[in-house]
Protein backbone atom coordinates (compact mmCIF):
# COMPACT_ATOMS: atom_id res chain seq x y z
CA UNK A 1 0.00 0.00 0.00
CA UNK A 2 1.23 3.48 -0.67
CA UNK A 3 0.02 6.13 2.09
CA UNK A 4 0.81 10.18 1.53
CA UNK A 5 0.64 11.89 4.97
CA UNK A 6 0.34 15.57 5.01
CA UNK A 7 2.41 16.60 7.82
CA UNK A 8 2.87 20.43 9.44
CA UNK A 9 4.51 22.24 12.27
CA UNK A 10 2.75 24.07 14.48
CA UNK A 11 3.88 26.37 17.98
CA UNK A 12 4.32 23.41 20.38
CA UNK A 13 1.54 22.98 21.93
CA UNK A 14 2.96 22.50 25.73
CA UNK A 15 4.10 26.11 25.23
CA UNK A 16 0.39 27.38 24.23
CA UNK A 17 -0.83 28.95 27.36
CA UNK A 18 2.47 31.46 26.38
CA UNK A 19 0.53 32.62 23.35
CA UNK A 20 1.23 35.62 22.94
CA UNK A 21 -0.66 38.17 20.75
CA UNK A 22 0.98 41.37 19.66
CA UNK A 23 -1.11 44.37 17.63
CA UNK A 24 -3.64 41.99 17.10
CA UNK A 25 -1.18 39.45 15.76
CA UNK A 26 0.38 36.02 16.88
CA UNK A 27 3.61 36.46 18.28
CA UNK A 28 5.75 33.53 16.68
CA UNK A 29 9.15 35.09 17.80
CA UNK A 30 10.68 32.95 20.11
CA UNK A 31 7.97 30.01 19.90
CA UNK A 32 9.46 26.45 19.37
CA UNK A 33 8.13 24.29 16.50
CA UNK A 34 6.94 20.99 16.52
CA UNK A 35 5.22 18.39 14.43
CA UNK A 36 1.32 18.54 15.40
CA UNK A 37 0.59 15.94 17.52
CA UNK A 38 -2.35 14.45 15.35
CA UNK A 39 -0.12 14.29 12.21
CA UNK A 40 2.53 12.82 14.23
CA UNK A 41 -0.29 9.68 14.74
CA UNK A 42 -0.85 9.77 10.96
CA UNK A 43 2.39 8.55 10.57
CA UNK A 44 2.53 6.23 12.71
CA UNK A 45 -0.81 5.07 11.75
CA UNK A 46 1.22 4.79 7.83
CA UNK A 47 4.00 2.93 8.54
CA UNK A 48 1.97 0.25 11.56
CA UNK A 49 -0.06 -0.58 8.13
CA UNK A 50 3.02 -0.78 5.89
CA UNK A 51 4.87 -3.09 7.94
CA UNK A 52 4.99 -6.38 10.07
CA UNK A 53 5.35 -5.27 13.91
CA UNK A 54 7.65 -7.89 14.93
CA UNK A 55 9.88 -6.98 12.29
CA UNK A 56 9.16 -3.24 10.87
CA UNK A 57 12.75 -2.98 9.24
CA UNK A 58 11.67 -4.62 5.95
CA UNK A 59 9.36 -2.02 5.12
CA UNK A 60 6.18 -3.48 3.25
CA UNK A 61 4.84 -0.47 1.99
CA UNK A 62 5.89 2.92 0.41
CA UNK A 63 5.13 5.97 3.11
CA UNK A 64 5.18 9.97 1.35
CA UNK A 65 5.48 12.80 3.98
CA UNK A 66 4.20 16.14 2.43
CA UNK A 67 4.79 19.71 3.60
CA UNK A 68 3.88 23.07 2.93
CA UNK A 69 6.20 25.72 4.16
CA UNK A 70 9.70 27.31 4.07
CA UNK A 71 13.13 25.92 3.92
CA UNK A 72 13.14 25.41 7.22
CA UNK A 73 10.18 22.97 7.67
CA UNK A 74 12.22 20.30 6.44
CA UNK A 75 13.58 19.41 9.54
CA UNK A 76 9.74 18.25 10.49
CA UNK A 77 9.97 16.21 7.25
CA UNK A 78 13.51 14.33 8.35
CA UNK A 79 12.09 13.73 11.21
CA UNK A 80 9.46 11.62 9.98
CA UNK A 81 11.60 10.26 7.42
CA UNK A 82 14.06 9.22 10.48
CA UNK A 83 10.85 6.90 11.81
CA UNK A 84 10.44 5.45 8.80
CA UNK A 85 8.67 7.38 5.96
CA UNK A 86 10.30 6.80 2.48
CA UNK A 87 10.33 9.72 0.57
CA UNK A 88 9.06 13.72 1.49
CA UNK A 89 7.84 16.73 -0.38
CA UNK A 90 7.58 19.82 0.54
CA UNK A 91 5.33 22.37 -1.30
CA UNK A 92 7.40 25.93 -1.04
CA UNK A 93 4.84 28.16 0.67
CA UNK A 94 4.99 31.18 3.03
CA UNK A 95 2.10 31.17 5.42
CA UNK A 96 0.49 34.04 4.50
CA UNK A 97 -0.08 32.12 1.23
CA UNK A 98 -2.02 29.05 2.83
CA UNK A 99 -5.49 28.45 4.21
CA UNK A 100 -7.26 24.96 4.36
CA UNK A 101 -8.58 25.43 0.76
CA UNK A 102 -5.42 26.10 -0.52
CA UNK A 103 -3.54 23.33 1.03
CA UNK A 104 -6.23 20.67 -0.01
CA UNK A 105 -5.95 22.04 -3.47
CA UNK A 106 -2.32 21.54 -3.77
CA UNK A 107 -2.78 18.23 -2.06
CA UNK A 108 -5.07 16.77 -4.25
CA UNK A 109 -2.66 18.10 -7.34
CA UNK A 110 0.15 16.22 -5.99
CA UNK A 111 -1.90 12.94 -5.23
CA UNK A 112 -3.04 13.26 -8.97
CA UNK A 113 0.61 12.53 -9.65
CA UNK A 114 1.58 9.98 -7.07
CA UNK A 115 -1.30 8.09 -7.06
CA UNK A 116 -1.59 6.63 -3.66
CA UNK A 117 -4.23 4.22 -1.95
CA UNK A 118 -4.38 6.48 1.21
CA UNK A 119 -4.17 9.84 2.44
CA UNK A 120 -4.05 9.68 5.88
CA UNK A 121 -3.79 13.09 7.90
CA UNK A 122 -4.05 14.59 11.84
CA UNK A 123 -7.90 15.20 12.49
CA UNK A 124 -6.79 18.89 12.82
CA UNK A 125 -3.42 20.92 13.35
CA UNK A 126 -3.59 22.31 17.20
CA UNK A 127 -3.01 25.93 15.99
CA UNK A 128 -5.76 26.78 14.08
CA UNK A 129 -7.99 24.19 14.90
CA UNK A 130 -9.36 23.72 12.06
CA UNK A 131 -10.30 20.41 11.10
CA UNK A 132 -11.22 20.45 7.27
CA UNK A 133 -8.14 19.78 5.39
CA UNK A 134 -8.87 15.85 4.74
CA UNK A 135 -12.51 16.32 3.99
CA UNK A 136 -11.98 19.03 1.65
CA UNK A 137 -9.13 17.10 0.22
CA UNK A 138 -11.36 14.13 0.09
CA UNK A 139 -14.36 16.00 -1.63
CA UNK A 140 -12.14 17.81 -4.23
CA UNK A 141 -10.85 13.98 -5.13
CA UNK A 142 -14.53 12.74 -5.32
CA UNK A 143 -13.14 10.19 -2.45
CA UNK A 144 -14.54 8.72 0.38
CA UNK A 145 -13.91 10.36 3.88
CA UNK A 146 -13.16 8.63 7.00
CA UNK A 147 -13.02 11.04 10.15
CA UNK A 148 -11.39 10.98 13.42
CA UNK A 149 -10.58 7.29 13.36
CA UNK A 150 -9.72 5.68 16.52
CA UNK A 151 -9.06 2.03 15.11
CA UNK A 152 -8.41 0.86 11.20
CA UNK A 153 -8.15 -2.58 9.83
CA UNK A 154 -6.46 -3.50 6.75
CA UNK A 155 -7.69 -6.87 5.60
CA UNK A 156 -6.53 -6.83 2.24
CA UNK A 157 -5.20 -3.28 1.34
CA UNK A 158 -8.44 -2.54 -0.40
CA UNK A 159 -11.04 -1.23 1.83
CA UNK A 160 -10.29 0.32 5.47
CA UNK A 161 -12.98 -1.12 8.54
CA UNK A 162 -12.50 2.45 10.64
CA UNK A 163 -13.76 3.02 13.97
CA UNK A 164 -14.53 6.86 14.35
CA UNK A 165 -15.07 8.01 17.44
CA UNK A 166 -17.84 10.51 17.23
CA UNK A 167 -20.15 12.53 19.81
CA UNK A 168 -22.55 9.78 20.91
CA UNK A 169 -20.01 6.97 20.82
CA UNK A 170 -18.00 5.00 17.52
CA UNK A 171 -19.46 4.90 13.90
CA UNK A 172 -17.78 2.18 11.94
CA UNK A 173 -17.18 2.28 8.41
CA UNK A 174 -16.16 0.03 5.44
CA UNK A 175 -13.86 2.07 3.51
CA UNK A 176 -12.96 1.33 -0.05
CA UNK A 177 -9.29 2.52 -1.46
CA UNK A 178 -8.53 5.17 -2.12
CA UNK A 179 -9.89 7.35 0.52
CA UNK A 180 -8.77 9.73 2.95
CA UNK A 181 -8.86 8.96 6.57
CA UNK A 182 -8.21 11.34 9.52
CA UNK A 183 -6.88 10.17 12.96
CA UNK A 184 -7.72 10.86 16.46
CA UNK A 185 -6.17 10.04 19.34
CA UNK A 186 -6.64 6.35 20.40
CA UNK A 187 -5.15 5.49 17.23
CA UNK A 188 -1.76 4.80 18.52
CA UNK A 189 -2.83 2.99 21.22
CA UNK A 190 -1.46 -0.65 21.18
CA UNK A 191 -3.91 -2.49 19.20
CA UNK A 192 -5.44 -0.16 17.03
CA UNK A 193 -4.21 -0.43 13.78
CA UNK A 194 -4.20 -3.86 12.47
CA UNK A 195 -3.21 -5.05 8.56
CA UNK A 196 -2.64 -7.87 6.30
CA UNK A 197 1.22 -7.80 7.12
CA UNK A 198 0.82 -8.20 11.44
CA UNK A 199 -2.76 -8.41 12.28
CA UNK A 200 -2.50 -9.07 16.06
CA UNK A 201 0.73 -6.88 16.73
CA UNK A 202 0.86 -5.16 20.35
CA UNK A 203 2.68 -2.07 19.51
CA UNK A 204 3.35 0.09 22.85
CA UNK A 205 1.51 3.13 23.41
CA UNK A 206 2.24 6.53 21.38
CA UNK A 207 4.54 7.33 18.71
CA UNK A 208 7.91 5.67 17.95
CA UNK A 209 11.15 7.86 18.01
CA UNK A 210 13.85 7.52 16.11
CA UNK A 211 17.40 6.01 16.30
CA UNK A 212 20.19 7.95 16.24
CA UNK A 213 21.26 5.83 13.32
CA UNK A 214 17.78 6.37 11.96
CA UNK A 215 18.41 10.04 11.78
CA UNK A 216 21.60 9.66 9.92
CA UNK A 217 20.22 7.57 7.44
CA UNK A 218 17.19 9.72 7.01
CA UNK A 219 19.16 12.94 5.40
CA UNK A 220 19.97 10.69 2.43
CA UNK A 221 16.58 9.39 1.76
CA UNK A 222 14.82 11.47 -1.09
CA UNK A 223 13.57 15.22 -0.26
CA UNK A 224 12.38 16.81 -3.06
CA UNK A 225 10.84 20.63 -3.34
CA UNK A 226 7.46 21.69 -5.45
CA UNK A 227 6.64 25.42 -5.77
CA UNK A 228 2.75 25.87 -4.63
CA UNK A 229 2.07 27.71 -8.31
CA UNK A 230 3.36 24.59 -9.53
CA UNK A 231 0.02 22.77 -8.29
CA UNK A 232 -2.30 25.11 -8.04
CA UNK A 233 -3.29 28.05 -10.34
CA UNK A 234 -5.84 29.94 -8.15
CA UNK A 235 -3.78 31.26 -5.03
CA UNK A 236 -6.80 33.35 -3.79
CA UNK A 237 -7.26 32.42 -0.07
CA UNK A 238 -10.85 31.67 1.17
CA UNK A 239 -10.84 32.93 4.63
CA UNK A 240 -9.05 35.92 5.61
CA UNK A 241 -7.49 36.34 9.46
CA UNK A 242 -8.00 39.82 10.56
CA UNK A 243 -6.88 39.41 14.00
CA UNK A 244 -6.06 37.86 17.42
CA UNK A 245 -6.74 38.67 20.59
CA UNK A 246 -6.43 36.60 24.14
CA UNK A 247 -9.74 34.98 25.56
CA UNK A 248 -11.16 36.71 28.39
CA UNK A 249 -9.29 35.90 31.49
CA UNK A 250 -11.12 34.25 34.19
CA UNK A 251 -11.78 36.07 37.88
CA UNK A 252 -9.50 34.67 40.18
CA UNK A 253 -10.92 31.70 42.17
CA UNK A 254 -10.65 31.01 45.92
CA UNK A 255 -9.71 27.67 47.84
CA UNK A 256 -12.29 26.16 50.35
CA UNK A 257 -11.07 24.20 53.37
CA UNK A 258 -13.65 21.57 53.27
CA UNK A 259 -16.27 19.94 52.05
CA UNK A 260 -19.09 21.95 54.13
CA UNK A 261 -17.77 25.08 52.96
CA UNK A 262 -17.72 23.89 49.15
CA UNK A 263 -21.44 23.45 48.96
CA UNK A 264 -22.45 26.35 51.28
CA UNK A 265 -20.48 28.13 48.58
CA UNK A 266 -21.68 26.46 45.95
CA UNK A 267 -25.42 27.10 47.27
CA UNK A 268 -25.15 31.09 48.48
CA UNK A 269 -22.22 32.44 46.63
CA UNK A 270 -22.68 30.50 43.27
CA UNK A 271 -26.16 29.92 43.02
CA UNK A 272 -25.31 26.98 41.33
CA UNK A 273 -27.31 24.06 42.60
CA UNK B 1 -28.86 40.66 5.65
CA UNK B 2 -27.80 37.20 4.81
CA UNK B 3 -29.76 34.72 4.39
CA UNK B 4 -29.01 31.04 6.28
CA UNK B 5 -29.66 27.94 5.84
CA UNK B 6 -29.40 25.95 8.85
CA UNK B 7 -28.93 22.57 9.00
CA UNK B 8 -30.48 20.08 11.50
CA UNK B 9 -28.83 17.10 12.58
CA UNK B 10 -30.92 14.38 13.11
CA UNK B 11 -30.70 11.02 15.85
CA UNK B 12 -33.13 8.24 16.02
CA UNK B 13 -36.06 9.89 14.11
CA UNK B 14 -35.31 13.49 16.39
CA UNK B 15 -34.12 16.63 16.02
CA UNK B 16 -30.88 16.60 17.99
CA UNK B 17 -31.21 19.37 20.39
CA UNK B 18 -27.45 20.17 19.18
CA UNK B 19 -29.54 21.92 16.58
CA UNK B 20 -30.75 24.80 18.23
CA UNK B 21 -27.32 26.11 18.26
CA UNK B 22 -27.20 26.41 14.87
CA UNK B 23 -30.53 27.71 14.91
CA UNK B 24 -28.95 30.85 18.05
CA UNK B 25 -26.11 31.41 15.08
CA UNK B 26 -28.41 32.08 12.64
CA UNK B 27 -30.51 34.83 14.76
CA UNK B 28 -27.47 36.34 16.24
CA UNK B 29 -25.71 37.07 12.48
CA UNK B 30 -29.22 38.87 11.68
CA UNK B 31 -31.43 38.73 8.57
CA UNK B 32 -33.37 35.22 8.07
CA UNK B 33 -33.01 31.52 7.74
CA UNK B 34 -34.27 28.48 6.89
CA UNK B 35 -34.14 25.42 8.82
CA UNK B 36 -33.03 21.98 6.30
CA UNK B 37 -33.92 18.87 8.40
CA UNK B 38 -32.45 15.72 6.47
CA UNK B 39 -32.53 12.18 7.20
CA UNK B 40 -34.88 9.07 7.65
CA UNK B 41 -38.00 10.36 9.16
CA UNK B 42 -37.28 13.53 8.33
CA UNK B 43 -40.56 14.60 7.91
CA UNK B 44 -42.02 13.54 11.27
CA UNK B 45 -39.49 15.48 12.47
CA UNK B 46 -40.25 18.92 10.80
CA UNK B 47 -42.51 19.81 13.79
CA UNK B 48 -39.69 20.10 16.10
CA UNK B 49 -38.20 22.71 14.65
CA UNK B 50 -41.83 24.74 13.29
CA UNK B 51 -41.58 27.39 15.61
CA UNK B 52 -38.20 28.70 15.88
CA UNK B 53 -39.27 31.50 13.16
CA UNK B 54 -37.58 29.77 10.29
CA UNK B 55 -38.96 31.40 6.91
CA UNK B 56 -39.13 27.60 5.67
CA UNK B 57 -38.52 24.17 7.43
CA UNK B 58 -37.43 22.57 4.11
CA UNK B 59 -37.90 18.47 4.21
CA UNK B 60 -35.30 15.68 2.75
CA UNK B 61 -37.11 12.33 3.78
CA UNK B 62 -35.03 9.74 2.33
CA UNK B 63 -33.94 6.33 3.55
CA UNK B 64 -30.66 6.95 1.91
CA UNK B 65 -30.11 9.51 4.40
CA UNK B 66 -30.63 6.96 7.24
CA UNK B 67 -27.18 7.19 8.61
CA UNK B 68 -24.97 10.05 9.01
CA UNK B 69 -22.41 9.60 6.43
CA UNK B 70 -21.24 12.63 4.78
CA UNK B 71 -20.75 11.79 1.34
CA UNK B 72 -25.03 11.18 1.38
CA UNK B 73 -25.52 14.35 2.97
CA UNK B 74 -23.61 17.14 1.06
CA UNK B 75 -25.20 16.63 -2.60
CA UNK B 76 -28.56 17.68 -0.61
CA UNK B 77 -27.25 20.05 1.58
CA UNK B 78 -24.78 21.93 -1.33
CA UNK B 79 -28.12 21.61 -3.68
CA UNK B 80 -30.62 23.37 -1.39
CA UNK B 81 -28.00 25.66 -0.85
CA UNK B 82 -28.02 26.77 -3.62
CA UNK B 83 -31.18 27.92 -4.33
CA UNK B 84 -30.77 31.30 -2.75
CA UNK B 85 -28.40 30.96 0.52
CA UNK B 86 -25.68 32.95 1.38
CA UNK B 87 -24.12 31.12 4.39
CA UNK B 88 -24.62 27.45 5.66
CA UNK B 89 -24.54 27.00 9.38
CA UNK B 90 -24.07 23.28 11.04
CA UNK B 91 -23.41 22.93 14.60
CA UNK B 92 -19.97 21.94 15.38
CA UNK B 93 -20.83 18.38 16.39
CA UNK B 94 -18.87 15.37 15.45
CA UNK B 95 -21.69 15.27 11.95
CA UNK B 96 -21.23 19.05 11.24
CA UNK B 97 -17.82 18.98 11.57
CA UNK B 98 -17.25 15.38 8.98
CA UNK B 99 -20.26 16.92 6.66
CA UNK B 100 -20.00 20.63 6.87
CA UNK B 101 -15.89 21.07 4.79
CA UNK B 102 -17.72 18.72 2.13
CA UNK B 103 -20.54 20.56 1.48
CA UNK B 104 -17.93 23.92 1.43
CA UNK B 105 -15.81 22.15 -0.78
CA UNK B 106 -18.88 21.27 -3.38
CA UNK B 107 -20.27 25.22 -2.99
CA UNK B 108 -16.39 26.65 -3.93
CA UNK B 109 -17.10 28.29 -0.59
CA UNK B 110 -15.08 29.39 2.45
CA UNK B 111 -15.60 27.35 5.46
CA UNK B 112 -14.95 28.84 9.11
CA UNK B 113 -15.09 26.37 11.60
CA UNK B 114 -15.60 26.55 15.17
CA UNK B 115 -16.46 29.58 15.51
CA UNK B 116 -17.83 31.45 18.96
CA UNK B 117 -19.44 34.49 17.94
CA UNK B 118 -20.67 36.37 14.70
CA UNK B 119 -21.61 39.88 13.98
CA UNK B 120 -22.62 42.03 11.07
CA UNK B 121 -20.11 44.72 10.05
CA UNK B 122 -21.75 47.18 7.55
CA UNK B 123 -23.34 43.91 5.03
CA UNK B 124 -19.94 41.73 5.85
CA UNK B 125 -20.03 39.02 8.54
CA UNK B 126 -17.19 38.95 10.63
CA UNK B 127 -16.90 35.39 12.74
CA UNK B 128 -14.59 34.76 15.50
CA UNK B 129 -13.14 31.78 16.47
CA UNK B 130 -11.04 29.95 18.97
CA UNK B 131 -7.56 28.80 18.04
CA UNK B 132 -4.23 27.37 19.73
CA UNK B 133 -6.70 25.55 22.01
CA UNK B 134 -8.66 28.48 22.92
CA UNK B 135 -5.56 30.33 24.11
CA UNK B 136 -6.26 32.90 21.95
CA UNK B 137 -9.35 34.18 19.52
CA UNK B 138 -9.32 34.50 15.86
CA UNK B 139 -11.41 37.42 13.79
CA UNK B 140 -12.05 36.07 10.26
CA UNK B 141 -13.90 36.80 7.16
CA UNK B 142 -14.56 34.94 4.27
CA UNK B 143 -13.88 35.73 0.63
CA UNK B 144 -16.83 34.02 -0.88
CA UNK B 145 -20.32 34.74 -1.91
CA UNK B 146 -21.09 31.54 -0.41
CA UNK B 147 -19.97 30.85 3.38
CA UNK B 148 -19.96 27.91 5.43
CA UNK B 149 -19.79 28.15 9.17
CA UNK B 150 -19.82 25.66 12.05
CA UNK B 151 -20.85 26.86 15.32
CA UNK B 152 -19.87 25.99 18.94
CA UNK B 153 -22.39 24.60 20.93
CA UNK B 154 -21.00 25.77 23.87
CA UNK B 155 -20.85 29.15 22.79
CA UNK B 156 -24.26 29.62 21.34
CA UNK B 157 -26.98 28.51 23.60
CA UNK B 158 -29.71 26.55 22.43
CA UNK B 159 -32.23 28.86 20.88
CA UNK B 160 -35.80 29.16 22.57
CA UNK B 161 -38.68 28.16 20.48
CA UNK B 162 -39.77 32.14 19.26
CA UNK B 163 -43.99 30.91 18.54
CA UNK B 164 -45.29 31.22 14.82
CA UNK B 165 -45.36 27.92 12.47
CA UNK B 166 -43.03 27.62 9.49
CA UNK B 167 -44.13 26.54 6.73
CA UNK B 168 -42.81 23.05 5.97
CA UNK B 169 -42.08 22.20 2.28
CA UNK B 170 -40.23 19.16 0.91
CA UNK B 171 -36.94 19.68 -1.28
CA UNK B 172 -35.41 16.55 -3.14
CA UNK B 173 -32.60 14.33 -2.60
CA UNK B 174 -29.60 15.56 -4.84
CA UNK B 175 -27.98 13.13 -7.63
CA UNK B 176 -25.34 11.08 -5.93
CA UNK B 177 -22.12 11.26 -5.22
CA UNK B 178 -19.86 8.08 -6.34
CA UNK B 179 -17.62 8.89 -3.57
CA UNK B 180 -20.33 7.37 -1.23
CA UNK B 181 -21.00 3.66 -2.99
CA UNK B 182 -17.11 3.42 -1.93
CA UNK B 183 -18.88 3.58 1.91
CA UNK B 184 -20.43 1.04 3.70
CA UNK B 185 -22.26 2.38 6.99
CA UNK B 186 -21.70 -0.67 9.38
CA UNK B 187 -23.48 1.17 12.83
CA UNK B 188 -22.95 2.91 15.84
CA UNK B 189 -22.05 1.03 19.19
CA UNK B 190 -22.67 3.81 22.20
CA UNK B 191 -22.51 2.74 26.02
CA UNK B 192 -26.16 3.70 26.53
CA UNK B 193 -26.44 6.02 29.44
CA UNK B 194 -29.78 7.43 30.75
CA UNK B 195 -27.64 10.73 31.63
CA UNK B 196 -27.79 13.95 29.85
CA UNK B 197 -25.53 14.54 26.96
CA UNK B 198 -22.50 16.01 27.50
CA UNK B 199 -23.02 18.89 25.22
CA UNK B 200 -26.30 19.49 26.56
CA UNK B 201 -25.83 18.96 30.43
CA UNK B 202 -26.61 21.82 33.38
CA UNK B 203 -23.86 20.24 35.42
CA UNK B 204 -21.04 17.68 34.78
CA UNK B 205 -18.93 15.54 37.02
CA UNK B 206 -15.71 14.55 35.39
CA UNK B 207 -12.98 12.89 36.60
CA UNK B 208 -9.22 11.85 35.59
CA UNK B 209 -6.23 9.55 35.59
CA UNK B 210 -6.74 9.93 39.57
CA UNK B 211 -9.97 7.82 39.37
CA UNK B 212 -8.46 4.61 38.06
CA UNK B 213 -10.86 1.48 38.38
CA UNK B 214 -12.73 3.22 40.77
CA UNK B 215 -14.17 5.71 37.92
CA UNK B 216 -17.59 5.03 37.83
CA UNK B 217 -18.23 4.20 41.35
CA UNK B 218 -16.37 7.37 42.85
CA UNK B 219 -18.51 9.35 40.45
CA UNK B 220 -21.44 7.93 39.63
CA UNK B 221 -23.11 8.91 42.98
CA UNK B 222 -22.73 12.40 42.48
CA UNK B 223 -23.60 12.49 38.63
CA UNK B 224 -26.84 10.85 40.07
CA UNK B 225 -27.49 13.24 42.92
CA UNK B 226 -26.43 15.98 40.58
CA UNK B 227 -28.42 14.55 37.32
CA UNK B 228 -25.12 15.37 35.93
CA UNK B 229 -23.51 14.35 32.66
CA UNK B 230 -20.18 12.42 33.60
CA UNK B 231 -16.97 13.71 31.67
CA UNK B 232 -13.36 12.47 31.41
CA UNK B 233 -9.85 13.49 30.81
CA UNK B 234 -7.80 11.86 28.32
CA UNK B 235 -5.71 9.82 30.42
CA UNK B 236 -8.61 8.58 31.85
CA UNK B 237 -10.07 7.35 29.04
CA UNK B 238 -6.71 6.14 27.24
CA UNK B 239 -6.68 4.20 30.71
CA UNK B 240 -9.77 2.48 29.78
CA UNK B 241 -11.57 3.97 33.51
CA UNK B 242 -13.64 5.97 31.01
CA UNK B 243 -15.15 5.49 27.62
CA UNK B 244 -13.36 7.81 24.24
CA UNK B 245 -16.73 9.94 24.30
CA UNK B 246 -17.07 11.15 27.58
CA UNK B 247 -14.07 12.61 26.96
CA UNK B 248 -13.51 16.83 27.26
CA UNK B 249 -10.92 18.73 25.80
CA UNK B 250 -9.66 20.32 22.78
CA UNK B 251 -9.98 17.15 20.58
CA UNK B 252 -12.93 15.76 22.92
CA UNK B 253 -16.24 17.90 23.64
CA UNK B 254 -16.19 21.40 24.58
CA UNK B 255 -19.02 22.32 27.04
CA UNK B 256 -20.11 25.30 29.15
CA UNK B 257 -22.53 23.75 31.52
CA UNK B 258 -23.30 25.71 35.07
CA UNK B 259 -21.68 24.00 36.83
CA UNK B 260 -18.40 21.79 36.06
CA UNK B 261 -16.66 19.52 38.63
CA UNK B 262 -13.02 18.40 37.83
CA UNK B 263 -11.98 15.74 39.98
CA UNK B 264 -8.64 14.58 40.09
CA UNK B 265 -7.83 16.37 36.92
CA UNK B 266 -4.32 18.04 36.63
CA UNK B 267 -5.84 20.80 33.96
CA UNK B 268 -3.74 20.31 31.14
CA UNK B 269 -4.11 22.72 28.23
CA UNK B 270 -5.87 20.43 26.15
CA UNK B 271 -8.54 19.66 28.73
CA UNK B 272 -8.88 23.63 30.02
CA UNK B 273 -9.90 24.01 26.02
CA UNK B 274 -12.96 21.88 26.74
CA UNK B 275 -14.48 23.13 29.76
CA UNK B 276 -13.23 27.03 30.38
CA UNK B 277 -16.34 28.52 29.28
CA UNK B 278 -18.00 26.73 32.55
CA UNK B 279 -20.29 28.97 34.55
CA UNK B 280 -18.78 27.52 37.66
CA UNK B 281 -15.87 25.26 38.07
CA UNK B 282 -15.13 23.00 41.18
CA UNK B 283 -11.39 21.24 41.33
CA UNK B 284 -10.61 18.80 43.87
CA UNK B 285 -7.41 17.83 43.96
CA UNK B 286 -4.98 16.73 46.34
CA UNK B 287 -1.86 19.10 44.56
CA UNK B 288 -1.92 22.24 45.83
CA UNK B 289 -0.23 23.12 42.29
CA UNK B 290 -2.40 21.61 40.27
CA UNK B 291 -3.18 24.06 37.00
CA UNK B 292 -6.73 23.74 37.54
CA UNK B 293 -6.80 25.64 40.08
CA UNK B 294 -5.77 28.76 37.96
CA UNK B 295 -9.54 28.25 36.26
CA UNK B 296 -11.61 27.04 39.53
CA UNK B 297 -14.31 29.55 40.76
CA UNK B 298 -13.59 26.82 44.47
CA UNK B 299 -11.04 25.06 44.64
CA UNK B 300 -10.42 22.03 47.37
CA UNK B 301 -7.47 20.39 48.18
CA UNK B 302 -8.13 16.77 49.33
CA UNK B 303 -7.81 13.18 48.69
CA UNK B 304 -10.94 12.80 45.87
CA UNK B 305 -11.73 9.14 47.60
CA UNK B 306 -11.98 11.02 51.12
CA UNK B 307 -13.58 14.20 49.36
CA UNK B 308 -16.27 12.69 47.04
CA UNK B 309 -17.94 10.65 49.17
CA UNK B 310 -18.12 13.40 52.05
CA UNK B 311 -19.52 15.86 49.46
CA UNK B 312 -22.33 13.18 48.28
CA UNK B 313 -22.89 13.21 52.12
CA UNK B 314 -23.04 16.79 52.45
CA UNK B 315 -25.34 17.61 49.44
CA UNK B 316 -27.57 15.35 50.46
CA UNK B 317 -28.20 17.29 53.42
CA UNK B 318 -28.33 20.95 52.00
CA UNK B 319 -30.72 19.76 48.90
CA UNK B 320 -32.96 17.97 51.16
C1 LIG C 1 -2.79 16.33 20.81
C2 LIG C 1 -3.27 16.21 22.21
C3 LIG C 1 -4.63 16.35 22.46
C4 LIG C 1 -5.11 16.23 23.75
N1 LIG C 1 -6.46 16.38 23.96
C5 LIG C 1 -6.94 16.27 25.21
C6 LIG C 1 -8.33 16.43 25.47
O1 LIG C 1 -9.15 16.68 24.57
N2 LIG C 1 -8.76 16.31 26.75
C7 LIG C 1 -7.91 16.05 27.80
O2 LIG C 1 -8.39 15.95 28.94
N3 LIG C 1 -6.60 15.88 27.57
C8 LIG C 1 -6.09 15.98 26.31
N4 LIG C 1 -4.76 15.77 26.10
C9 LIG C 1 -3.94 15.25 27.21
C10 LIG C 1 -3.51 16.28 28.23
O3 LIG C 1 -2.31 16.88 27.76
C11 LIG C 1 -3.25 15.61 29.59
O4 LIG C 1 -2.29 14.60 29.44
C12 LIG C 1 -4.48 15.00 30.25
O5 LIG C 1 -5.55 15.93 30.25
C13 LIG C 1 -4.16 14.59 31.66
O6 LIG C 1 -5.23 13.94 32.26
P1 LIG C 1 -5.42 13.91 33.85
O7 LIG C 1 -5.48 15.31 34.36
O8 LIG C 1 -6.55 13.02 34.16
O9 LIG C 1 -4.11 13.14 34.33
P2 LIG C 1 -2.84 13.64 35.11
O10 LIG C 1 -2.19 14.76 34.44
O11 LIG C 1 -2.08 12.43 35.45
O12 LIG C 1 -3.44 14.26 36.44
C14 LIG C 1 -3.98 13.52 37.49
C15 LIG C 1 -4.29 14.51 38.61
O13 LIG C 1 -4.91 13.84 39.68
C16 LIG C 1 -4.41 14.30 40.91
N5 LIG C 1 -4.57 13.23 41.89
C17 LIG C 1 -3.94 12.03 41.94
N6 LIG C 1 -4.41 11.28 42.96
C18 LIG C 1 -5.38 12.02 43.56
C19 LIG C 1 -6.23 11.80 44.67
N7 LIG C 1 -6.23 10.66 45.35
N8 LIG C 1 -7.08 12.79 45.01
C20 LIG C 1 -7.11 13.97 44.34
N9 LIG C 1 -6.33 14.22 43.27
C21 LIG C 1 -5.47 13.26 42.89
C22 LIG C 1 -2.97 14.64 40.61
O14 LIG C 1 -2.50 15.62 41.54
C23 LIG C 1 -3.04 15.19 39.19
O15 LIG C 1 -3.26 16.59 39.19
C24 LIG C 1 -4.24 15.93 24.81
C25 LIG C 1 -2.88 15.80 24.57
C26 LIG C 1 -2.39 15.94 23.29
C27 LIG C 1 -0.92 15.81 23.05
Amino acid sequence: MKILVPLKRVADPDNANKVKVNAGKIETTGLEWKPNPFDEYAVETALRLTENGANPKARLGEVIVVTFGPKETETTLRGALATGADKAIRIDATDEQLDGDVVARALKALIEKEKPDLVLAGKQAVDGDSNQVGQLLAEYLGWPQATFAGTIKSEDDKALVVGREVDGGTINLKVTLPAVVTVDLRIVAPTSVSSKHSPAHKYPEGVRFAALMAIMAAKKKPLTEIKLADLVSDAALKITYTGFELPPARKAGIKVTSVPELVEKLKSEAKAL
Amino acid sequence: MPNILVIAEMLDGKVRKSTHSAITFARNAGGTFSILVLGQGAKAAAAEVTGFGAQKVLVCDDPYLANPVAERFAPTIAAVAKSGFDVVAVTASSFGKDVAPRVAGKLGAGYAPDISGVKDEGGKLVYKRPVFAGNAYATCTINTPVQVVSARQSEFSAAEPSGGASPVEDVALAAKDAAAERIEYLGLSAAKSERPDLGEARVIVAGGRALKEQFATVLDPLANLLGAAVGASRAACDAGYAPAELQVGQTGRVVAPRLYFAIGISGAIQHLAGMKGSKTIVAINKDPDAPIFQVADYGLVADLFNAVPELVTELKKATG
